[in-house]
């Protein structure tokens, strides 16, 4: 009887909902915008938080690190540590780790001809780094540092831009070694890096990491070790072997390297979620003003589906099923125009270099992307089709109490 | 066992000064398988009375059993549940679902009522081929004459066989010919199938067919005549 019925009221919904099909094709058009905009947002919105997460990656944290315990908050000379143990060997080689490197971090002034900057001098070992962090990458002119013994050094372009040097030019590091005296040493430029941020090509300069070690006496000690996994997300059982291993020294996951940037995706899931019910409240006005018009207008025939004896239930059933063809229908051309757009239209990103200085205050590099997730997929269509129910149940209930008589009546 | 018993039927519309008795201690039994015909001028209360016994509308006061069931104390989902099992309606005007075909409407009840699609479209044929709308089943309303709309209406009334049809001025909109022909029809099929048939009207030919004549005036029934 069920069945027999929802496919009575099926047929009842669809064809009712072609009476009208100007109407019924300016809603469908309007649930299909707000539907659209909703995954474009949301792909937007995810592929911001993915760059900006990658951007803080790539940018040497990785997804863990260990310190000297009081290395972040005082990052100098004497808060070094030693190269891995065997133990600390056994964690970072031991498959679940896919790359990581050791690294001297030290604060320090650079100074050329003309200008001089306060900078963050990083000894790597090149091979090390790549997969690891941007430095990893080619340069964008001259090369790259080649091994842990190189002396030259390596800056951003923007750095160089702003020391008004170039390539073959020597500049001068100075900073604090171990034994607290000034050290200072000529490095001939090798290389220009470019990165997402201008901002980071004006706080590091890289060479190698013994050139580093010398300058400043730190003989086999290094600042930190930086690693990748295979998934950023579970890193909980690897942060916490990393700590047994190494109990003297920090071990810190990516999210509590960088709070701000937890704290910055937890802002934008929660306005994405309200950015939902923005665009859905716009459009719910739309659909319930729909159903309602639908209802005042077919008031004698909702009377004769009562008198002939469909049920008060039955009633509501009608008008929200033609609510839930149109929801879904809109839902489907939503996802697949939203698809469409984030996938093959604008699958290579949306270039927003012209804006490069604005987007730096957002940590947002100069390539816009847009991502989207099954997930939040299926949340905008959940939160859709389920909302815009709700707001067919007025004009739904307000059908079903009618009084047959009156309805029949046209009253 | 009467199949529409009313006691003391009263029916108020609006309150106060304006308040009008539409019905007033209306007291009426009709037997399984009558015929019977509500005449009377406009506001008599033909279509109040009407109304009343199909649950369309509540009674402000006394009692209405209809198949031993108390009518005036169903709530709105038991009141559905009779019309679709036990009574069949023929409006004057809107009597069909203008989405659905002359089949479709026909079958809307039985489907209502879970009938498998297989009996549904069995029995749909046989009744419009009955009312003589063989070759019409798939027409929708709009494409329908008013004759034949209604002779759609009646074939949907039908179909479920209930014990009780209630027509509204069933050939208002009808020639006289179709009218004929369609009282003729619904003569037949209460000598036939044993149905009630409580037709509230105006027309001197549905009230020539009727065996039972109610005479109402002012919210009463003021004479009840036995005919054929």
């Amino acid at each position: 009887m069920i069945a027999s019925s929802l496919s009575l009221l099926g047929t009842l919904g669809w064809r009712n909902l072609w009476r009208h099909p100007r109407r019924t094709l300016i809603i469908l058009f309007a649930i299909t915008l707000g539907v659209w905009f909703m995954v474009i947002s949301a792909a937007m919105m995810i592929g911001l938080i993915e760059q900006q997460l990658n951007d803080t990656i790539f940018n040497l944290t990785g997804h863990a690190q260990i310190h000297h315990p009081k290395f972040r908050d005082d990052p100098a000379v004497e808060h070094s540590m030693p190269l891995p143990n065997k133990k600390l060997l056994e964690t970072l080689d031991g498959g679940e780790v896919t790359q990581w490197s050791a690294r001297v971090r030290l604060p320090a002034i650079v100074m050329s001809e003309r200008e001089s900057r306060g900078v963050t001098l990083v000894g790597i070992d090149p091979t090390r780094e790549i997969g690891l962090s941007f430095i990893g990458n080619p340069v964008v002119e001259g090369r790259s540092l080649e091994s842990v013994e190189d002396n030259g050094i390596v800056i951003g372009q923007r750095m160089a831009e702003k020391l008004e040097t170039r390539i073959g030019k020597r500049i001068v590091i100075m900073l604090q070694d171990k034994t607290s005296e000034v050290a200072d040493r000529g490095f001939r430029i090798v290389g220009l890096f470019k990165a997402e941020l201008e901002a980071t090509e004006t706080a590091y300069v890289f060479t190698g990491l013994s050139t580093a070690q010398t300058l400043v006496g730190m003989a086999n000690e290094i600042s930190e070790i930086s690693l990748v996994t295979r998934s950023r997300e579970k890193l909980d059982p690897l942060v916490a072997r990393l700590r047994k291993a190494t109990p003297q020294f920090e071990s810190l996951s990516w999210q509590e390297l960088e709070p701000l940037v937890v704290t910055a995706m937890a802002v934008y899931e929660n306005f994405i979620f309200i950015w939902y019910l923005i665009i859905f409240v716009a459009m719910a006005f739309g659909l319930t003003n729909t159903m309602l018009m639908a209802v005042f207008e077919r008031t004698r025939e909702i009377g004769l589906l009562q008198a002939l004896g469909m049920r008060p239930r039955f009633i509501v059933g009608q008008v929200m099923l033609e609510s839930l063809i149109l929801l879904f229908l809109g839902v489907l051309l939503g996802n697949l125009i939203g698809w469409l757009t984030t996938d093959i239209i604008l699958r290579d990103g949306v270039d927003l270099s012209a804006f490069a200085r604005g987007t730096e205050q957002f940590k947002i590099g100069s390539t816009m992307y847009f991502i989207w997730r099954l997930e939040d997929l299926l949340t905008i269509d959940v939160l859709v089709i389920v909302l815009g129910l709700l707001a067919s149940l007025y004009p739904a209930v307000k059908a079903a109490r009618y009084v047959p008589v009156e309805a029949i009546a046209g009253n | 066992m009467p199949t529409v018993t009313l006691k003391s039927v009263c029916k108020t519309f609006g309150e106060g000064e304006l308040a009008v008795n539409a019905l007033t201690d209306v007291d009426l039994e009709i037997n399984a398988g009558g015929f019977i015909c509500l005449s009377g001028p406009s506001g008599s209360g033909k279509t109040t009375l009407l109304n009343m016994v199909g649950g369309l509308d509540r009674p402000s006061s006394g009692e209405i059993t209809v198949i031993d069931k108390r009518v005036d104390l169903m709530d709105k989902g038991k009141l559905a549940e009779m019309r679709l099992h036990s009574i069949g309606f023929v409006f004057q005007a809107y009597n069909l679902i203008p989405v659905l075909t002359a089949r479709e409407n026909v079958e809307f009840v039985i489907q209502l009522q879970g009938m498998s699609a297989d009996m549904r479209h069995r029995k749909a044929s046989d009744i419009l081929n009955e009312v003589g709308l063989d070759g019409l089943e798939e027409r929708k309303p709009a494409e329908l004459s008013g004759g034949q709309q209604q002779r759609v209406a009646v074939a949907r009334a039908l179909v479920s066989e209930p014990a009780l049809i209630l027509a509204d001025e069933p050939t208002a909109n009808l020639d006289s010919v179709t009218a004929q022909t369609l009282m003729d029809l619904l003569r037949h099929l209460n000598d036939d199938r044993g149905i009630t048939f409580l037709i509230a009207t105006h027309d001197k030919l549905v009230m020539s067919h009727a065996r039972r004549l109610l005479q109402m005036q002012d919210g009463q029934i003021i004479n009840d005549i036995q005919q054929r």
